[in-house]
């Protein structure tokens, strides 16, 4: 039946590229959510009447984060070979992806962390800085905890959007589903490489919105 | 147990300085519940929120418990205040945790141990009444049942103040109620200190023992309870009496009255043990006046009752003045009114 319709599909071709896949966005996902979180935090706690309101790191980090944003992920890649050559010593493979990958896309959510914290009620740090907590309490116990249920759905759409970002970064030679629609599927001419690729894809950006609304949808007791 | 000097909140902007608090001078003695009234504006939370440093004051002294709080650094503030209670007119809970996680949340921060914190969390639910509802989060309980969690959270760490912005002010009357009934029982219980905020008489009337009431960032006026209902001296203190003791309606009381044609009003004023007597009846039996009573009612207040009754004496003229006088002979206020 399989080889009927996808005749020209190599299943451990397949299974390697679905893995590379995998292994791109949950590494990068991860790298996302560390420094995506630090400069998110970053972002909040340092603007207007906030715990450590600093003009001058507020700026830095907002323009640091808006370039990066800015680029698109294509020429991002391009200009990270030497960096990337640098840290991972090499510019091909899924390793070789992760750098731009996680640079790419922790901007982004940085910005969704911003947000999702200033979501929370400024009446609710002010009731724990009355009750003489310290800014590490407020920091975790109440800005980040509070606003779980944001911070997850970002981390969703951040996880799609990095999937997006994988299959690009395929093009160019990382591994992963788009590399295997690109030169085997486009380059061959064999279209049901590349349907394959599409129909898996979005299956793997379901997969991964289920989740993350299932686990938002948990934490959020409101 | 609290002295307050000379305070000062200056909000400054491009424009123009915001004086928030003038200059304010007041001494809270321990174990009392002391109101501040006034009206939106008046600076009356902004006060509030300067006595723990939530806001920085701009000058002056804060004494509580013989230390000065404005003059503390970061880390002895923190200390001092988990020993100052505070509950909010928006409850301000952690939505994110149950009722007994939000009590326990300020022993955290303290460094209780996780042991002692359960049998302090389940002893302060018992306190405030909350038993059976310690694993529903806030957005299960009614205002009310908030409001409770937000005092047994305040109360964790055993404080001797308990400062109070707004408490009642998003919770219906009877809840209102409830609540404040909460709180003079805590008081008397555990005599904690209670400072307390709001734009409502019936709350100092309900609670208080004694009270400032603010306007423009000054205490324009403060003293026992009993007294500044009885003897309001400011325009804005009678304004606010004038909620309670139904001289509200005294406008379209008289208007009726004016109709009718004859008589004289009177404003009788009771306070404290001469509620009780029985003068308009002696009065009645002993002069030759028809007596109408048009409108009365008597206040509990936290340190006495307050009175008022609005009668019409009908009669001739001499025979009223020695009404009056007997009335007056009997320590009751007497005012003739005249007929707006």
């Amino acid at each position: 039946m399989f080889e009927k319709w996808f005749p020209n599909v190599d299943i451990a071709d397949l299974n390697t590229a679905i893995y590379e896949t995998f292994y791109m966005t949950i590494l990068s996902l991860i790298g996302t959510f560390i420094i995506g979180i630090i400069l998110g935090l970053l972002l909040y706690l340092t603007s207007r009447g906030k715990l450590w309101e600093n003009k001058i790191v507020y700026g830095i980090v907002a323009a640091v984060v808006n370039i990066f944003r800015a680029i698109p992920f294509i020429i991002l890649i391009l200009l990270l070979f030497p960096f990337t050559d640098f840290i991972v010593g090499t510019i091909r493979g899924p390793e070789a992806a992760l750098p731009a990958l996680i640079i790419g896309s922790a901007p982004f959510y940085a910005r969704l962390v911003e947000i999702a914290l200033k979501e929370v009620d400024n009446g609710v740090v002010e009731a724990a800085k009355a009750m003489g907590a310290k800014n590490s309490t407020i920091m975790f116990k109440v800005l980040l905890k509070e606003s779980m249920p944001a911070l997850v759905s970002g981390l969703t759409v951040t996880a799609i959007a990095l999937i997006g970002s994988t299959a690009v970064a395929g093009v160019i030679g990382a591994g992963g589903l788009g590399d295997f629609a690109y030169f085997y599927g486009f380059q061959r001419r064999q279209f049901d490489v590349v349907f394959i690729c599409t129909l898996l894809i979005v299956i793997v950006v379901f997969v991964f919105q289920f989740i993350g609304d299932l686990i938002s949808n948990k934490l959020d007791k409101r | 147990m609290i002295t307050i000097k000379n305070l000062s909140k200056i909000y400054r902007t491009k424009k123009q300085n915001i004086t928030a608090v003038d200059e304010l001078n007041l001494k809270i003695e321990s174990g009392e519940i002391f109101g501040v009234i006034g009206y939106s504006g008046a600076g009356k939370s902004t006060f509030v929120r300067l006595l723990n440093r939530l806001e920085e004051p701009t000058a002056g002294e804060i004494i509580i418990n013989g230390k000065d709080i404005v003059k503390q650094r970061k880390n002895e503030l923190r200390l001092a205040r988990q020993e100052i209670g505070m509950i909010f007119q928006h409850f301000n809970l952690l939505w994110s945790r149950t009722v007994h996680q939000n009590i326990a949340f300020p022993l955290e921060i303290a460094g209780v141990p996780k042991k002692e914190r359960k049998a302090k969390v389940d002893r302060l639910i018992e306190l405030v009444g909350l038993q059976g509802r310690e694993n529903a989060y806030p957005s299960q309980l009614s205002g009310g049942q908030k409001q409770r969690v937000g005092i047994a959270r305040a109360l964790a760490n055993d404080p001797k103040v308990l400062l109070c912005d707004e408490a009642t002010s998003a919770l219906d009357p009877e809840t209102t109620d409830s609540i404040l009934d909460l709180l003079v029982d805590i008081n008397k219980r555990l005599g904690l200190t209670i400072v307390l905020i709001t734009h409502e008489m019936n709350v100092i009337r309900k609670i208080c023992h004694r009270v400032a009431v603010m306007d423009t960032g000054k205490v324009v006026e403060q003293g026992d309870a009993t007294h500044v209902f009885q003897n309001p001296q400011q325009d804005i203190t009678k304004r606010f009496v004038r909620q309670l003791d139904g001289s509200e309606q005294y406008a379209s009381l008289s208007a009726a009255v004016v109709k009718e044609g004859t008589g004289t009003i009177v404003k009788l004023s009771f306070s404290g043990e001469n509620v009780n007597q029985t003068v308009v009846s002696q009065t009645a039996k002993q002069f030759d006046v028809d007596i109408n009573i048009l409108q009365g009612n008597v206040l509990q207040t936290q340190t006495g009752a307050v009175g008022n009754l609005f009668l019409q004496l009908v009669g001739n003229e001499s025979e009223v003045e020695k009404a009056l006088d007997f009335i007056r002979g009997a320590n009751v206020k007497a005012e003739v009114q005249e007929l707006v």
